[in-house]
């Protein structure tokens, strides 16, 4: 029988099925951080049982993290006392733990790949939605909450109804300046935030096989933003060349035995999808949002749509843009912004640093804006300064902060203060998601970088 | 650790007839710094229920004495963005024990189950009668029926739609059990089913 990816995937993980129910679902391999997982400790604790498989379980701490003086003792004590309740799990249980100021730190997504950890062919799950991202390597990948975290230490599975199948085709290529990222918000602009909602979607045609393994990452991450449980792309051999060598994957005949696996996983020719989409790479332009969910971005160069071209959600709409203090209509370019955000699980990697510093070589960073660059890891940061980039970004006015979620979410100091605008390499511009009252706008690291050197938006082709 | 048994709620409800409310809204990142499952009620919907200075917007719909109940009913797409569970414990710690919504995100409908708090998806017609009939009466009763999938409006006619929910999910709510319980009785299959799986 013709199988998708995911199903290929997916049926050699499901050790039981339970008749109009869920099945469950063998786990691979657990990301844990300091946010989600403290309860699910809890829990273990109470019903007295350990850890099943601790070897599959990774933990890291990013959400709560100082950006600067990560050698000092973090100063909130809240986030103190999640971080020492983290160590101690792990310790407890025998989970390897990369934290705060261990070489391997950084954000549960971009570390993942980094180390061989994210495969292609596994199950991978973590307590958090950007789970997704690991599915750029042909793994099925997602987000799961604080009880399913509980139920993979202690049985290494979950329950999951299946979800339905979708593909999304994307042919021809991307023109100049039109990045991953730009990729994604399109889409999500044309499904809505709920439009894969029930769906694990699988991006395919020769946009995907074109983009970097980075910029596979950038596009999976963001699946989530339109409902779907993940997105995944079929493994190729870029998705080999990237993996090989890395401290995690197999090696030696082991890898021999997974690439046998690893080859066989594409979807089936004439296999159908529940739902399936087409696009083309040249209608695709620089994006950017104006309102407050991921689905509310347009091309750079156009207007805030009219309301009543809105299906159904009039009344939300206006008290999104009334949030944002735009009105319907309004151009984008030329509106004026105070912060700009580089880094995040959606573009914390080196490719996203070197985009933004392409941009901001030579030129200098306006006055009125505060810039945080905050690299995915320590990894990207050590590759940043390797490849001279440390140097472009200071001598055009930036600094460089240390890996973590930062501002993204803003858990940690790194707030945009009550009605500022950040333009933004992250993932969600929900009201106060960078801080209370602050007003995100969604972007590729070029046009944020271009922004942070006129201070308005600006679009990054004109400085080509 | 089970839950609390689920079968029939009788309540007013309280309306939220507002689209996309992610849960970033239920609750802010700034407050899932616990390391227990405890308080999270007191900030549910913190930014939109209080301004800056704590003191509560009166416009908001938790702020507005008229409203009460252990149903929320929000809009379309309810629960959308991050997998926090945080959001569905803030929403049963503050008392509620229905959601009732025209569309779910995945994650958070997931979370909702897996705690006790039962998800009802309506159609987009029944959601509006909803908060037509709140509107009119803010005390107006509501009966979720878990065993028979039922949710009724106390209105002249009764009005009544049936909503789904899978078996497993639905016998766990009405007995208590959770997805643990379960997992751990079929550990000696995972055990087998994991020596195949390379690490």
């Amino acid at each position: 029988m013709n199988k998708t990816l995911f199903d290929k995937v997916w049926d050699k993980h499901v050790v039981h099925s339970i008749k109009n129910g869920p099945e469950v679902l063998f786990i691979d391999r657990h990301m844990v951080h300091e946010v989600t997982s403290p309860v699910a400790f809890l829990g273990l604790k109470k019903r007295n049982i350990k850890v099943m498989y601790p070897e599959r379980t990774f933990a890291t701490a990013d959400h709560n993290t100082p950006t600067i003086n990560q050698h000092l003792p973090v100063k909130d004590p809240l986030s103190a006392n999640q971080l020492r309740a983290l160590e101690e799990n792990s310790k407890t249980y025998n989970i390897s733990y990369w934290g705060l100021g261990h070489k391997k730190n950084g954000i549960v997504h971009v570390i993942g790949p980094e180390y061989g950890i994210t495969l292609p062919g596994a199950t991978i799950v973590c307590g958090d939605s950007h789970t997704s991202t690991h599915g750029a390597f042909g793994a099925i990948a997602f987000g799961i909450g604080t009880s399913e975290v509980e139920m993979v230490l202690s049985t290494q599975c979950i329950m999951q109804q299946k979800p339905k199948s979708m593909r999304i085709n994307i042919d021809g290529s991307l023109s100049k300046g039109v990045t991953p990222k730009d990729v994604a918000l399109y889409i999500i602009s044309m499904l809505s935030t709920s439009g894969a909602t029930g769906f694990f979607v699988e991006y395919s045609g020769d946009v995907f096989n074109q983009m970097s393994m980075e910029g596979r990452m950038t596009v999976c991450n963001l699946s989530i933003e339109m409902g779907a449980r993940g997105g995944m792309i079929a493994p190729d051999h870029k998705t080999f060349k990237y993996i090989k060598g890395r401290e995690f994957a197999p090696k030696g005949l082991k890898w021999d035995e997974a690439m046998k696996y690893w080859k066989t996983l594409f979807s089936d020719k004439g296999v159908k999808f529940d739902k399936e989409y087409h696009f083309h790479g040249k209608d695709i332009e620089p994006m950017i949002t104006y309102g407050t969910n991921p689905g509310m971005g347009t091309s750079i160069l156009k207007g805030i749509p009219k309301s009543n071209n809105i299906d159904g959600g009039g009344q939300t709409y206006k008290k999104s843009l009334e949030y944002m203090s735009f009105n319907e209509g309004d151009k984008m370019i030329g509106k004026k912004i105070d912060f700009v955000f580089l880094g995040s699980c959606t573009n914390g990697r080196i490719e996203d640093f070197r985009s933004f510093a392409a941009i901001v070589k030579g030129r200098k960073k306006a006055k009125n804006v505060t810039a945080w660059l905050v690299p995915g890891s320590h990894m990207v940061e050590k590759a940043i300064k390797d490849e001279g980039l440390l140097d472009v970004l200071k001598e055009a006015g930036f600094e460089l902060r240390e890996p973590g979620c930062s501002a993204c979410l803003a858990m940690n100091d790194d707030k945009i203060p009550p009605g500022k605008y950040a333009v933004s390499t992250s993932n969600r511009n929900f009201e106060g998601r960078q801080g209370p009252g602050s007003r995100t706008l969604l972007a590729s690291p070029l046009v944020a970088a271009a922004a942070a050197i006129t201070g308005e938006v600006t679009d990054p082709r004109s400085f080509f | 650790m089970s839950c609390e048994k689920f079968t029939i709620l009788k309540s007013s409800a309280v309306p939220l007839p507002i689209e996309n409310v992610d849960t970033d809204q239920i609750i802010p990142a700034r407050f899932l710094k616990a390391t227990e499952r405890k308080g999270f009620g007191a900030n549910l919907f913190r930014d939109w229920r209080y301004e800056s200075d704590n003191t509560p917007k009166k416009d908001f719909v938790l702020n507005n004495e008229k409203f009460s109940g252990e149903i929320l009913v929000g809009g379309k797409n309810f629960g959308s963005g991050s997998s926090r569970e945080h959001a569905a414990w803030a929403i049963y710690d503050y008392g509620f024990r229905c959601v009732v919504s025209s569309f779910f995100a995945d994650i958070f409908r997931n979370n909702c189950l897996n705690i006790g708090v039962l998800p009802v998806q309506v159609s987009p017609d029944f959601l509006k009668k909803i908060f037509f009939e709140i509107e009119k009466n803010p005390k107006i009763e509501f009966t979720i029926d878990l065993k028979e999938q039922k949710i009724i409006i106390s209105d002249n006619n009764f009005s009544t739609e049936f909503f789904e929910i899978n078996n497993y999910k639905k016998q766990n709510m009405i007995n208590g059990f959770d997805d643990i319980d379960y997992l751990i009785n079929i550990k000696p299959d995972i055990k087998k089913f994991a020596n195949k799986m390379p690490v």
